[in-house]
């Protein structure tokens, strides 16, 4: 008999409740949930998001976000490698921050755009 | 000098308000934001999950701000930051001051109320114990993590299971500080499943439910915090309690519809919201004012708040006069039903239903609520006096709004409607 689990779904804010026995999939009711719950089996990812000092603009902290899913094991390394960074504006969305995180091919990437505060 | 639509609040839901406002025709039209930038509290969800509905992608909070103040650019509507609302009145003058204009006066022929919620506080849930440096609602830790650059502690504990406290719990942790534990005094969250998961599970921090916090404990600077488990009657059980040690608690224990405004131009409110009683439209009380987002009603999503705003933007700008005489259906919350939105629709005027994709945009009404308690197993009844309409729904909680469609014709021969949960 192969091994019952069942998890929640966080690709979206429904939170379907995924079940998988063997090869058998199910609880999922979008494509995205269903590759959701092959990869939570084979190779774990998340998203993240975080801040690191920005100098001379309206906030003191501007927002990034990792530029695709990092693996699950290695969020509290990639979430460290922003405590020691400043940047100066103007920064747009999208602007890699940090690249390449723990060389994987994933960035952070601005997510709010942000001009020097006259 | 006269607007034709005034949105107080530059959140999402004026943002959206306003554009659906221009939209349908209104040639002038004022946005007043009191911060500095719009984008309202979305500027601090630096986390990724709004979005899915609007934009059809997952976006973090700051860059749906973004496009909800790019669908502005060019169309004339004027946005004023910086600008705190000091009252609005029955005869729909706004007045409002800045360092740049001072006070104004301003008048308008329909105004939209979009000004979002605000957290309670230790002091409304009567927190006992010491009163030391340390203690912060989980919305305000946000600002200061997210916007402001300072950490809150370095041992947080959190009290309460909304989306805000797990989205902090796992701020702190990828910020380098320890989450020793989320209590929750209800047996169940008040978050979304999946937030559990991704917040709490993937970095092993637990949510104790049945549990809340009986006393702060630290003279400057909080030391720890008292727990006790509740009992089904939510009090706490003697000879439970036990000493959590920490430097920070905080609090995610409900959102309170900001309507200081609301309630000094008379607005009739719903004791069950904390918002403006609503028409289908989401008219207030008063002919000519309108309400949209967490004013109304706490929403789940920032995707519903901005479709509720496209329904009142849209009625303010095509605003003429209200009739109170005419034909007006009461929307009754039964059994097991906490509050209702609408809580009044006038069938002549239902157009259509929330532009939200997959939903038929027949001369339908949406009404949201909420359900008392979970369910597993249950069906939605909506009863018009002569016939009753059955719904039948899986899993059910009260973290999670409900939706029900009601056509125009179900609403053509009745006073009222009454929605109801009954268990199977």
């Amino acid at each position: 008999m192969s091994e019952f689990t069942e998890f929640t779904c966080v690709v979206c804010p429904w939170g379907c409740l995924l079940e998988i026995q063997g090869d058998k999939i199910s609880g999922y009711s979008c494509n995205r949930g269903l590759k959701y719950a092959k990869s939570e089996q084979t190779d774990p990812r998340r998203s993240i998001s975080g801040s690191v000092r920005i100098v001379g603009a309206v906030n003191n902290a501007l927002p990034v976000k990792t530029s695709a899913p990092l693996p699950k094991d290695k969020l509290l390394d990639a979430a460290r490698l922003l405590y020691s960074v400043t940047v100066k504006p103007p920064v747009k969305t999208g602007d890699i921050i940090v690249p390449d995180i723990l060389g994987l091919g994933i960035h952070f990437v601005a997510s709010l755009s942000m001009e020097a505060e006259k | 000098m006269k607007y034709d639509v005034i949105v107080v609040g530059g959140g999402p839901a004026g943002l959206f308000s306003a554009a659906a406002a221009k939209g349908a025709g209104a040639q002038r039209v004022l946005v007043l934001e009191r911060d500095k930038v719009t984008g309202g509290i979305l500027n601090q969800c630096i986390h990724s999950g709004f979005g899915l509905h609007m934009f059809k992608e997952e976006l973090t909070g700051p860059e749906y701000a973004e496009r909800a103040l790019e669908m502005l650019t060019n169309t004339g509507i004027e946005i004023k930051t910086d600008t705190m609302v000091l009252s609005i009145s029955g005869e729909r003058i706004v007045t409002a001051i800045n360092p740049k204009d001072g006070y104004m006066e301003l008048e308008a022929n329909a105004i939209v109320l979009c000004m979002g919620c605000r957290e309670r506080t230790a002091g409304a849930i009567g927190l006992a114990g010491d009163r030391p440096a340390g203690v912060f609602t989980a919305g305000a830790a946000q600002r200061l993590i997210n916007v402001d650059g300072y950490m809150v502690g370095r041992k947080v504990c959190i009290l309460g299971s909304g989306d805000i406290g797990l989205i902090m719990a796992r701020r702190i942790a990828l910020e380098g500080g320890i989450v020793p534990a989320v209590f929750e005094l209800m047996p169940y969250s008040g978050g979304l499943k999946r937030n559990i998961a991704q917040c709490l599970d993937d970095y092993g921090i637990p949510l104790y439910l049945s549990h809340t916090v009986t006393a702060v404990k630290g003279r400057e600077r909080v030391e720890g915090i008292w727990v006790s488990e509740v009992g089904p009657d939510l009090k706490p059980i003697p000879g439970t309690e036990k000493l959590w040690e920490c430097d920070t608690l905080l609090l995610s224990v409900g959102l309170i519809p900001e309507n200081e405004l609301s309630r000094d131009a008379n607005i009739e409110m719903d004791p069950r919201t904390a918002g403006p009683l609503v028409f289908e439209n989401r008219e207030t009380g008063i002919p000519g004012i309108f309400a949209a987002g967490n004013v109304v009603h706490v929403h789940d999503l920032v995707d519903f708040a901005s479709a509720e705003a496209l329904i009142a933007g849209r009625a303010a700008a095509l605003f003429t006069s209200s009739d109170a005489s005419e034909k007006t259906v009461a929307v009754q919350a039964g059994e097991g039903v906490s509050y209702t939105v609408p809580q009044k629709i006038r069938p002549a005027r239902i157009e259509g239903a929330v532009n939200i994709p997959g939903v038929d945009m027949d001369k339908k009404c949406d009404i949201f609520f909420r359900i008392r308690s979970r369910y597993d197993n249950a069906v939605i009844e909506i009863d018009n006096g002569t016939e009753v309409m059955q719904l039948p729904r899986g899993h059910m909680t009260p973290g999670e709004m409900e939706r029900v469609s009601v056509a125009q014709n179900f609403l053509q021969n009745t006073d009222g409607i009454t929605i109801k949960v009954v268990e199977k």
